[in-house]
């Protein structure tokens, strides 16, 4: 079939403008997966099912609650950082009060996502749920040829404004600084007066915050939230983060971007069986290439 | 004679999955025991089950036959993998493997689209294998593997593999070829998986690209992680119970599969080592042995 040129072009920037809030909520998700193995060097394999439970609170406060989504995102993000710093005081905290090697705290992490999915398959059923078709207006803006709707531009936005706070956080604040410490060294950090409990507890917090937060949006974004969703989403947070280097913040987030784009722009030029073999064959060439990421070490540690 | 017929009537298919779970654990054990994280595993099983379903049904092979080879082709396989993956440490190692198997998954839902044949069925599925396994093959197969790891760990081989777990660089710097002792131990537990994979299609008569997912990977794991790598036993006796349990949990219905992961997580936390420990042996039979020193 043969198209005039000038709709080739509009495909493109529509694919650009998918791609963008796609890798938005990539990096945002691929964020906390980061900033855990920055700061404690752990490789949480269930950040994906704090991430799945993320999704499950935002659903049950719209569906069950009635609340508005604007209400149940931070619900959700406040609720899942407990679950994150629960999930450090079950899983995690023995096996580093005695140094254990990293094979233990990954399989750890493992166990962990097995209780996570399976109590929410038990909790909420193994179907797939839906929010509401009225949680959000349903509103779509024409940039000239291009279109967006306001949920894309909303998670764009919530999504970019996270990423800026997280920034400012790490950079500016005291925790920041404390976090920063302990990336760098554990035992020096205490040494020198930092309560390192205090920051890891916190760090956990903000991770599964950063995750439930990607679970809502996401949610909301293809609306199908079953206990499985983490699965998928693990494989591509893991080469995002491998992308960026693992513990690396502003990796992530570039990483995210370049996942998306390459997913996106496959799908729509070459074939949609590939779309999930695009991240894997993007993991292994990086991991291959340059297993230190594309940035280079750790900025968690090095800043 | 009536009890056991009975008996055999109601569990003879568990007790035919905890044998090739026990397979599946050798197959793991091989590269943990090197120090590895491997979950490559279940993409191993793929391959053998696919490729020795595909030769008993499409060719009409034996069964012998059919799968020696999709364990060598997971063996071969697993070779060329191991060629450029096993350079990476530890977590990067997890994760490059982690993706292998969803690789595996990819090409297996693919294959016929792509090729044009019709040889295992996409995302259906391959069904209607010959039920050709045995519980004797796979006892069989099982007391020849169990010998062969007695024999394994008072070998060179076997040493140089605990070596490298011990201190990667000591050992290279006694002379033992890290590089090619790791794929050595890689493509061993490819070809066991490739054999457990070939057992497990020929029983439940059905192969899909969906069971060899990360859970699959994950499940394996758990086998090892259960039983210890402090004895080879830890594999067998860690497949055994986790495959028998979730059968004796039916009455928590959908909450089952939590106890998996409970039991994983109080298993590293508790007893990094393992259900089985030598030195218990030793305290029982009384006995000085260095097998493991």
């Amino acid at each position: 079939m043969l198209r005039p040129y000038s709709l080739y072009v509009t495909m493109f920037w529509q694919q650009v403008v998918n791609a963008i809030w796609l890798g938005s909520v990539y990096s945002l998700f691929a964020l906390g997966y980061t900033l855990v193995f920055g700061v404690l060097g752990i490789l949480n394999l269930a950040h994906p099912s704090l991430y799945m439970w993320g999704a499950f609170i935002g659903l049950v406060c719209v569906n069950t609650f009635n609340m508005p989504i604007w209400l149940a995102l931070p619900i959700a993000m406040f609720l899942s950082g407990l679950l994150g710093i629960l999930l450090d005081r079950l899983a995690f905290k023995p096996l580093r009060a005695r140094n254990a090697p990293h094979l233990a705290t990954l399989i750890s992490s493992i166990g962990a996502s097995i209780v996570l999915i399976n109590t929410a398959q038990g909790v909420f059923s193994a179907q797939v749920s839906r929010f509401p078709f009225d949680a959000f207006p349903i509103m779509v803006f024409n940039f000239g040829p291009v279109s967006v709707t306001l949920l894309q531009l909303t998670i764009l936005g919530i999504s970019i404004a996270i990423m800026v706070f997280l920034r400012w956080l790490i950079m500016s604040t005291r925790l920041g600084r404390a976090m920063r410490a302990v990336a760098f060294n554990r035992v020096t950090a205490a040494r020198l007066g930092i309560p390192v409990d205090k920051v890891i507890m916190q760090t956990f917090f903000i991770a599964g915050a950063l995750a439930g937060a990607a679970g809502v949006l996401l949610g909301l974004a293809f609306n199908s939230i079953s206990p499985f969703m983490g699965g998928p989403m693990n494989l591509k947070g893991l080469t995002v983060i491998v992308l960026g280097g693992l513990g690396n913040i502003e990796g992530a987030v570039v990483g995210g971007f370049i996942l998306a784009f390459s997913e996106v722009m496959s799908v729509a030029y070459l074939s949609s069986d590939l779309r999930d073999a695009v991240s894997f064959i993007l993991l292994f060439i990086i991991l291959l290439i340059a297993p230190n990421g594309l940035l280079g070490r750790s900025s968690v540690k090095r800043a | 004679m009536n009890i056991f017929t009975e008996f055999w009537v109601t569990y003879g298919s568990v007790v035919q999955f905890v044998l090739i779970n026990m397979l599946l654990g050798i197959s793991i054990y091989f590269t943990l025991y090197t120090g590895l994280l491997s979950l490559a595993n279940a993409g191993f099983m793929a391959i053998g089950a696919y490729v020795s379903a595909v030769l008993t049904v499409h060719a009409g092979m034996s069964f012998p036959i059919s799968l020696l080879v999709g364990a060598s082709s997971a063996a071969f396989i697993g070779w060329l993998l191991g060629l450029p993956v096993l350079r990476l440490r530890d977590v990067y190692l997890a994760i490059a493997t982690l993706g292998f198997g969803e690789i595996v998954r990819i090409v297996a839902v693919n294959f016929d689209k792509f090729t044009g044949l019709s040889l295992i069925g996409g995302a259906q599925g391959l069904a209607g294998i010959p039920k050709l396994t045995t519980p004797a093959s796979l006892l069989f197969t099982l007391v020849l593997l169990s010998f062969f790891l007695v024999q394994f760990h008072r070998s060179r081989v076997g040493r140089a593999l605990a070596a490298i777990r011990r201190d990667e660089s000591v050992a290279s710097t006694m002379g033992i070829d890290v590089a090619n002792y790791k794929l050595l131990a890689f493509v061993l537990g490819a070809f066991v998986a490739g054999l457990a994979g070939g057992f497990s299609a020929h029983l439940t008569r059905f192969v899909g690209p969906n069971d060899f997912t990360f859970s699959a990977a994950v499940n394996i794991l758990a086998f090892v992680v259960l039983g210890g790598t402090l004895h080879w036993t830890g594999a067998l006796i860690g497949a055994a119970i986790l495959t028998i349990l979730p059968e004796a949990l039916r009455f928590m219905g959908e909450y089952r599969g939590v106890v998996n992961g409970i039991i994983l997580v109080l298993v590293i936390l508790y007893l990094p080592h393992g259900l089985v420990n030598p030195k218990w042996f030793r305290r029982v039979f009384r006995k000085k042995e260095t097998r493991h020193a």
